[in-house]
């Protein structure tokens, strides 16, 4: 069905453009988006109450028209017509903080300016009336000669006045745009003067109302105590992950364990039942049960991001990556790439300079994503006791941290040689609004879980699913020839393959099953867990299989274990990264090289570990 | 319970605070020989942005327009909120309801001049 209004969402970062799009669109929505900052534009649909059709974009948030980075330029290029293939919006929705609109207006008039025509929607008015600020929107819409609705975009019920103007909009005869040219610095001036005259018609507030904000931030914004406060935050997030996930990952473990159980008992040994429990339970059942983990570690990235917190986080810390060549800026990518780096890489196009976004890119991968996760909470769960160190930290919590630290550390040791090694960069502005703190909206946060926990099972369902089965099929073909003694999979294509691997692999310790692993995990990085579960269950030659933890426990020695950690501090992009990484940076240089100097450092990584460890142990 | 009698206090704070006048905009040039850069405030102190100048004028244009459509526009109150280091860069200033980080180049582009204090 063809909508029959297109509108576009635009505002400057932060005032609820997104919360109002998930308001309008519902769970409709027509692309998925990576949580975390919108740096394409989504599209949705919605129906208003007398039936019409209505096609809404969200865009990045700008300050102006006038950008200074490509995620502004995106909302410009679409709201002036100017991005090609596609049309101007017919109505602009201009979304505003109430509690913010001495910096918001200005937006406004700048897109009144555009000739097209423009609806305020004059967003958090719950907020703002709290804080004592009156808006009287009926002078509003009379300075500004553009209808004014409020809405609430964390209510259910928050866009009824938006839907109902909406719903009256007649379309112009003819479209009026006007072409966008670029302000110089009078003009920019008196518009500042305007809004500032509209201000102060329309808006009174009371002038202490950032009290709590000022003692948050002296504590949070402190040289010292800001630094403590966020080591504390982020070593929480680890703790947690490891230790509140355990009953949750406990159940779904008893449940794969059980529907294993079932199969197996009711089906007759052969092709069949081997394909179920070994290809299908024991390797997407591997990967499933890390869904609490990684929801844990979304929760808290989505909750720091809601509340304000993060470019507090950046300017603590913009000086220090000034020293390895980044700015602060670089920091929110980085930690979103902690999720997982796609979201992470397209979040670098807020960052203005092209060499900083760059080398921001060049290093997400080093950030620990939660793909990884699996990885190490499978190696750490069976090679680290699970024991209290000074009676309030867990120990394979504190492994974690550690890996996630030298991800960290590695990444700034990277981005110092890309300056060390490129060309002297101009000195470049920081200029990061510190928006005024809130509450994390609790519907957006389960919202974000649940889309996160659908892009989760939907990859173990198709991607991960598919390629254990191809791995089950390797694994099990050709069969053993009659009278052979080992296991079967020796003699299949991945145990052949496998042999050939181990032979590049054996210098950092990895076995042919390790080798295997690593193929899939290109694919998916969790998939090397569910790969090596599938390994595992077909080359078990007494009777039933153990579980996955407790059989590489007894056949890795600690040296092999720690180096495929190093290695997965390091590994090599999965496709879907490096295929991000081609289309932001629009070439296939940048993502072959990130490829080539991630397998490098992996490599070398793994082999120091692999000797350290053997010359610690053996000496 | 809690939370009324908070929102009730904060109702009746936020009243009894007077409002301060809204200041009068003025041209970008109307730089007064008392204004010094934003990167001399000392912390917490309130100032009056005098003028958004830029030392290299061609260079730094899409910064100083971006600057003022921030709403570093003269006649605007600003304070300075907190110090990074080392170096005291960058630098957290308070403008209006909402507050942003500048590195020492963008705040040398700012000149304020301090706000005569008022006793009540």
């Amino acid at each position: 069905m063809t909508a029959s209004l297109h509108i576009a969402l635009l505002g400057n970062p932060n005032c609820g453009k997104t919360a109002l799009f998930n308001l309008l669109t519902g769970s409709r929505q027509k692309v998925a988006n990576y949580p975390g900052v919108t740096v394409e534009r989504k599209a949705g649909l919605f129906t208003t109450a007398s039936g019409k059709r209505v096609r809404v974009l969200d865009l990045p948030g700008a300050y102006s028209l006038n950008p200074v980075s490509v995620d502004e330029a995106v909302t410009r290029d679409i709201v002036a017509g100017l991005r090609a293939g596609e049309q101007a919006p017919d109505l602009i929705v201009c979304v505003t903080d109430a509690t913010n609109l001495k910096l918001n207006l200005r937006l406004v008039i700048e897109a009144k300016r555009l000739g097209l025509p423009v609806v305020i929607a004059l967003n958090m008015t719950d907020v703002a009336r709290r804080r004592g600020i009156r808006v009287d929107s009926a002078r509003l819409e009379q300075e500004l000669d553009v209808p004014v609705v409020e809405t609430v975009a964390v209510h259910r019920d928050g866009a009824r006045a938006l839907l109902e103007r909406l719903d009256m909009f007649a379309l112009p005869r003819e479209s009026n745009l006007v072409p966008w040219s670029a302000p110089n610095v009078d003009d920019v001036l008196a518009v500042q003067r305007e809004v500032r005259r509209i201000f102060a018609a329309a808006v009174q507030e009371p002038p202490a109302e950032m009290r709590v904000d000022d003692a948050i931030d002296r504590v949070v914004l402190h040289p010292f105590w800001g630094l403590a406060v966020l080591a504390a935050t982020l070593f929480l997030m680890f703790q947690a992950v490891f230790s509140w996930a355990q009953v949750p990952m406990d159940g779904i473990k008893a449940g794969t364990d059980s529907l294993r159980d079932t199969v197996r008992a009711g089906l007759p040994p052969g092709m069949l039942q081997s394909l179920l429990v070994d290809g299908v339970i024991a390797g997407a059942g591997s990967v499933l049960v890390f869904l609490p983990q990684i929801l844990l570690l979304f929760l808290f990235i989505l909750a720091l991001e809601d509340s304000g917190y993060l470019p507090r986080a950046a300017f603590l810390l913009d000086r220090t990556m000034r020293t390895v060549g980044l700015s602060g800026r670089s920091f929110i990518p980085l930690l979103s790439s902690h999720a997982c780096a796609i979201p992470g890489v397209m979040a670098t196009r807020t960052i203005s300079n092209w060499r900083d976004r760059l080398v921001t890119i060049m290093i997400a991968p080093l950030m620990a994503c939660s793909a990884r996760l699996p990885v190490y909470a499978l190696i750490i769960g069976a090679f680290v006791p699970n024991r209290a160190v000074w009676g309030v930290f867990n120990l394979q919590g504190l492994v974690l941290f550690v890996l996630y630290v030298s991800g960290v550390v590695a990444a700034m040791c990277v981005a110092w040689a890309f300056k060390y090694l490129g060309r002297k960069a101009p000195r470049q502005p920081l200029l990061m609004e510190l928006p005024s703190y809130r509450w994390p909206n609790l519907r957006s946060l389960v919202l974000g879980l649940i889309e996160r926990a659908r892009i989760f099972v939907e990859r173990v369902g198709t991607i991960i699913l598919a390629l254990m089965v191809l791995l089950w099929f390797i694994s099990s073909f050709p069969a053993a020839p009659a009278g052979a003694s080992g296991p079967a999979i020796q003699y299949s294509l991945a145990g052949i393959a496998g042999r050939w691997l181990e032979v590049a692999f054996a210098p950092i310790g990895f076995n042919w099953q390790i080798s295997i692993a690593l193929i899939p995990g290109l694919a998916a990085r969790e998939v090397a867990v569910g790969a090596l579960g599938t390994v595992y269950a077909l080359s078990a030659t007494g009777e039933a299989a153990a579980q996955l933890g407790p059989t590489i426990a007894q056949s890795w020695s600690l040296a092999t274990a720690f180096s495929l950690l190093a290695w997965y501090v390091f590994a090599p992009q999965c496709l879907a990264t490096l295929a991000t990484v081609r289309r932001e940076t629009n070439s296939w240089r940048y993502p072959l090289f990130m490829a080539a100097y991630l397998f490098v450092l992996a490599y070398l990584a793994s082999f120091a570990t692999y000797h350290a460890t053997l010359f610690w142990m053996g000496g | 319970m809690l939370v009324e009698t908070l929102k009730a206090r904060f109702i009746r704070y936020a009243r009894s605070a007077k409002s301060l006048p809204v200041p009068e905009p003025e041209p970008i040039a109307a730089s007064s020989a008392s204004s010094f850069s934003l990167c001399e405030l000392e912390l917490g102190v309130t100032a009056t942005v005098a003028s958004i100048c830029s030392p290299e004028p061609e260079q730094d244009r899409d910064l100083v327009l971006r600057l003022i459509e921030l709403g570093f526009v003269p006649g605007e109150r600003l304070r300075v909120i907190a110090h990074g280091q080392p170096g005291n860069d960058p630098i957290a200033v308070r403008l209006g309801g909402t507050a942003f980080a500048l590195r020492r180049l963008e705040a040398g582009c700012i000149r304020v001049t301090r706000v005569p204090v008022i006793s009540s």
